[in-house]
């Protein structure tokens, strides 16, 4: 909600805009503050002062209320360290999709200001200058919800040409719904990477002394510099506690909690390597080594396909047309990969016409077999491809993928069995 | 003098809801739980000025160790979770309260976040929102201010405290606080103990509150004419109050005429320049210096040019070496000595005269010596300089830690002004006029009006009923007396006999409830005799149960025909004496039957029973 006509006209006669000194009079209550933003809650008939002692309370405008200007609001310029890249240092390129990765706040006002140049940057997280040089740029400033396949090339060619410049890694703060989206699609479009990927999220914002955004920042630069590491890989807290991250690897990895800090976790598989805050990375699993290899971006993607999640009483009538209008479709399907049979009748009739369909797992845990019960085994027969282990998610950024360079049909299954990028395990392990 | 203090009041009642921005239960416990580690940064802010990046620098290396209880702590509490909505309850609760304060609600309420980086906030800010402005409460027919109330989040409670780490559990953070702070117009000890009082009737009688030690803190802010603010934060006593208060305007006055002593000598500022004198003392018979040498340690010492005699006078006026001590431990020293001291503490005359001789001290002079480790040892001596130059000036802002005895100790610099921003997780909440009409319609009788009830319906006087209010008593008086009729009994011992035992130094006020409770409940059921009452609360605050009492006492309460046996006894030895002192005989008699028959039976009843038995003997 904004403010009412009422406040409107009030503020505009007086020519108040945010941040300017006013006094607010109704009778005889008379109090003067700095003009706030409207919070989208608020009443729309309230006026939000900050009242010298620091608090912000919200005053509710009548017919009898007065407002008066008592002073502009003076703008301040934000103080930057001087920034000055050492030679000695290699360098990294923090390349910005949106969020707050680091921030100052304006006490006066309570807003929120991300640091958006390197020289701000390293000003907010001046540890980052004892580890690398840093090249920061911002490409979207968006709500990682937002993100969409065309963002996804944007960003893969400028990591792209990041690379291709000679840095030693690539920074990618992001936020963290789709962030396991955007580290698998950019992970099948490298084919060949030389130098490391590292998305990079927070739980808790930036503005806050709890962020999670610094020290997750500063892993990542340290991992991008002290390991040999070259993959595309997701970097976030691995427990409630300020004492380490896990590097996961990009197509294995979900988000898997709304809100805390070790939010990420790999599934069916080890997680890369463990940064130590306080020093030291512990590798966990097998990777893929940096080298002196050329970059190769094939960014192509075929936007026509579709994730469904299965669910019981799922509407043949409803799904039958979306099943048949899409180039592909991945299905979380219950358990080790079932749909209705219902259901099974109608993709029969889709792949017929023309589509590909990857059946997945909403258990995320285990692979899924089509073998065991009859559904599984229609299924099949129906020409439905198992997706393997790999996540619903990842299946679906990978057939994009894939139906974009298959280069025939028969490619097309081939390609999705194979594991092209991690995003496949032959074998899982009792404890994990 | 006195009279010319200015004092401010500031008070944080716990309230008896669930948590402010979750559903856990505010319970304090004695449980772990879970425990995680979190480091906490300062933000930047636009303006970022230099005493804040000193603080981050200090703050930085900070550990803190977070205990998790089941129960009493969820994800919001670790931040792992963003605040649910504010709690209804509580926020009608500070409403009610604002309006017993006669203070005006706002129309919306904002949660803010108050930077603390000092890990007692998962968050590194307080929630704190501003509900009410402009209320008053009336002292001695005169008027005080209170110009804001607000509603906050309690902190997590201090568990242990390592070098740069420090443990805290998460039971006591989010627990909804309600704070008051009255204006700066409190000058006297007496007012601030009235105010303290006067406030505190009023968050009882919402009910809503909770009671208990460490569920009600005060701060105060203190400052004589030509003295400074120094703010006295978390006491947890309100008796204590009167007595911080006026200690600490005598501290503040003999800090003045410090300084006038040290103008007059013309003392110049202390430079922090120190001299290694560990080879004078490395023979020394103080152990503490001995044990710190022999370990690694160096003694230095700071001169401090005309200081003799402040840092601690013959008559004890002047003690500047204590104040000076306080600064020392807060950079973690065990201790320091200084010249007005020694010698003593196994430092003999030979070695002070040594250190004088070697830096050119005259008679006037002072200085203060530190043995620690080479690390430590300069940063503790710092802060002795530091604090030594403020006392050329007079009394420094500072915060102060309350300390049993009643005295204060340094804690750290005052902090500067708030650094808040607006809690955007959390919804604004509407003050409308249904709810404020809601609240005014069921506003909790106030304590004049209780006064007057408990007089009419207890029997008991007026004094008593303030008093009982006053000191906190309401609830359990009234329990007593409507449950079991004893008013008056219950009046008598908490307004007379709690005070006079404390004054012997039994703890009487740390007894809880339910104890009392129990007590009068066996009274009622004539376990014992009222008498028996002061022997038992002796007992009973040593934490000995009520049943054990009463059979250490031999208290079991006899029948009436024993109680006639033992009187009849008594007056047929004394017969003589009764015969020729008639009815006077009663009084002297009277001591001997209470000695047999104390706490069993009503003192009334043995006083009749023993008339009865003197009459008869009289009409033979």
């Amino acid at each position: 909600m904004s403010y009412s006509a009422k406040v409107l006209s009030l503020l505009e006669n007086c020519g108040a805009t945010e941040g300017d000194r006013i006094i607010v009079e109704t009778g005889q209550k008379k109090m003067e503050g700095i003009l706030m933003p409207h919070h989208s809650f608020s009443n729309p008939d309230v006026i939000i002062l900050k009242l010298g002692n620091g608090y912000n309370v919200g005053i509710r405008v009548s017919d009898s209320t007065r407002v008066r200007l008592i002073e502009k609001a003076i703008s301040k310029s934000m103080k930057r360290s001087e920034y000055a890249p050492q030679i000695e240092r290699k360098t990294i390129s923090v390349i910005g999709t949106g969020g707050t990765i680091a921030s100052y706040v304006d006490y006066r006002t309570g807003a929120v200001h991300p640091a958006l140049m390197a020289d701000e940057l390293v000003s907010a997280v001046p540890e980052i200058s004892e580890i690398c040089n840093v090249r920061a740029e911002v490409l979207f400033s968006i709500f990682s919800e937002n993100m969409t396949v065309q963002r996804w090339q944007a960003l893969a060619e400028a990591v792209a040409d990041k690379l291709g410049e000679g840095v030693e890694g690539c920074i990618i703060p992001h936020g963290t719904d789709t962030m396991g989206y955007t580290a698998a699609a950019l992970s099948f479009m490298f084919e060949s990477l030389p130098r490391p990927v590292i998305l990079v999220g927070a739980q808790r914002s930036s503005d806050r002394p709890s962020s999670d955004a610094y020290t997750n920042l500063i892993a990542a630069a340290r991992f991008a510099v002290e390991s040999d590491v070259a993959e595309i890989c997701v970097l976030m807290h691995e427990s409630p506690s300020d004492t380490s991250a896990l590097i996961h690897r990009g197509t294995k990895v979900r988000k898997m909690h709304t809100s805390r800090r070790d939010a990420f976790k790999s599934i069916n598989a080890w997680p890369i390597a463990r940064i130590h805050f306080e020093g030291g990375i512990e590798y966990l699993s097998d990777y893929r080594k940096k080298n002196g290899n050329r970059v190769i971006l094939k960014k192509e993607m075929e936007e026509n396909v579709a994730l469904l999640y299965f669910f019981p009483g799922m509407s043949v009538s409803k799904f039958e047309n979306i099943l048949r209008e899409h180039r592909g479709i991945v299905i979380a399907g219950s358990g080790l990969g079932h749909v209705s049979s219902d259901m099974v009748h109608s993709i029969a009739r889709a792949i017929r016409s023309g589509t590909t369909v990857v059946m997945t797992s909403q258990c995320l845990y285990g692979r899924t077999n089509l073998n065991v019960y009859d559904t599984g085994r229609d299924l099949l027969a129906a020409g439905v491809i198992p997706g393997e282990d790999m996540l619903p998610e990842t299946a679906y950024v990978k057939l994009m993928w894939v139906l974009a360079h298959a280069a025939s049909e028969k490619d097309i299954e081939s390609m999705m069995r194979e594991n092209l990028r991690g995003e496949i395990s032959q074998r899982r392990e009792l404890d994990e | 003098m006195n009279s010319e203090a200015i004092i401010g009041l500031e008070i944080h009642q716990q309230l008896d809801t669930k948590k402010l921005f979750c559903s856990c239960d505010s319970t304090l416990v004695d449980l772990e739980g879970l425990t995680f580690t979190r480091r906490l940064r300062p933000t930047q802010s636009e303006l970022g000025d230099v005493d804040r990046a000193a603080l981050a620098e200090a703050e930085k290396r900070m550990k803190f160790n977070y205990q998790a209880p089941r129960g009493v702590s969820c994800l919001v509490e670790a931040d792992e979770e963003p605040p649910h909505d504010a709690n209804r309850d509580a926020i009608e609760i500070g409403l009610t309260i604002a309006s017993l304060l006669n203070a005006a609600p706002v129309d919306e309420i904002h949660f803010m976040r108050k930077i603390v980086i000092d890990g007692s906030n998962t968050t590194g800010f307080q929630r704190t929102a501003l509900i009410a402005l402009d209320g008053s409460i009336e002292i001695n027919n005169k008027r005080i201010s209170i110009p804001t109330i607000c509603l906050e989040e309690d902190a997590a409670r201090k568990i242990e405290i390592k070098t740069g780490e420090v443990t805290y559990r998460l039971d006591r953070l989010g627990i909804p606080l309600i704070e008051i702070a009255t204006g700066p117009e409190l000058h006297t000890p007496e007012e601030v103990k009235i105010a303290a009082q006067k406030i505190g009737s009023v968050l009882r009688a919402t009910k809503r509150v909770k009671r208990g030690i460490g569920t009600i803190r005060e701060d105060l802010n203190i400052s004589i004419p030509g003295g400074a603010r120094v703010e006295i934060k978390g006491v947890q006593e309100l008796r204590m109050l009167p007595i911080y208060v006026s200690k600490e305007i005598e501290r503040q006055k003999m800090l003045l005429e410090i300084s006038e002593i040290l103008r007059s000598r013309s003392v110049p500022e202390v430079t922090p320049h120190f001299f290694d004198c560990t080879e004078i003392f490395r023979n020394t018979r103080s152990k503490i210096v001995r044990s710190s040498i022999s370990s690694g340690g160096k003694v230095l010492v700071l001169p401090l040019k005309g200081f003799a005699g402040v840092l601690k006078s013959a008559d004890n006026r002047f003690r500047l070496g204590a104040e000076l001590a306080q600064y020392a431990r807060s950079k973690g020293a065990g201790g320091i000595f200084h010249t007005d001291e020694l010698p003593g503490y196994g430092i003999d005359e030979v070695m002070v005269a040594t250190v004088r001789k070697t830096l050119g001290l005259e008679e006037n002079d002072a200085f203060v010596m530190c043995a620690d480790l080479p690390t430590k040892v300069e940063r503790i001596l710092e802060a002795v300089a530091l604090r030594a130059n403020y006392a050329l000036i007079g009394v420094p802002e500072e915060t102060r830690d309350p300390l049993p005895d009643g005295t204060t100790a340094y804690s750290r610099p005052l902090p500067g002004a708030a650094r808040m921003y607006p809690e955007t997780d959390v919804k604004p909440i509407t003050v409308d006029v249904e709810l404020i009409t809601r609240i005014r319609e069921r506003l909790p009788e106030l304590p004049e009006s209780k006064v007057k009830r408990f007089v009419s319906q207890y029997g008991i006087h007026e004094q008593q009923a303030e008093q009982i209010i006053r000191e906190g008593f309401e609830e359990i008086f009234e329990e007593i007396a409507s449950k079991w009729g004893l008013g008056s009994i219950a009046a008598k011992t908490l307004l007379n006999t709690f005070p006079e035992l404390e004054r012997e130094g039994v703890g009487v006020y740390s007894i809880d409830d339910a104890r009392i409770k129990e007590l009068f409940q066996a009274l009622y059921d004539n376990r014992f005799a009222k008498e028996a009452l002061p022997d038992i609360l002796r007992l009973i605050a040593k934490g000995i149960p009520l049943e054990k009492t009463i059979e250490d006492l031999g208290l079991k309460t006899i029948s009436m025909d024993e109680a006639v046996a033992i009187i009849e006894r008594i007056v047929e030895q004394r017969r003589e004496f009764i015969e020729e002192r008639k009815m006077n005989a009663m009084g002297p008699l009277m001591g001997e039957v209470m000695s047999q028959l104390r706490g069993k039976i009503d003192g009334k009843i043995a006083s009749e029973l023993l008339r009865k038995a003197i009459a008869r003997i009289i009409g033979d």
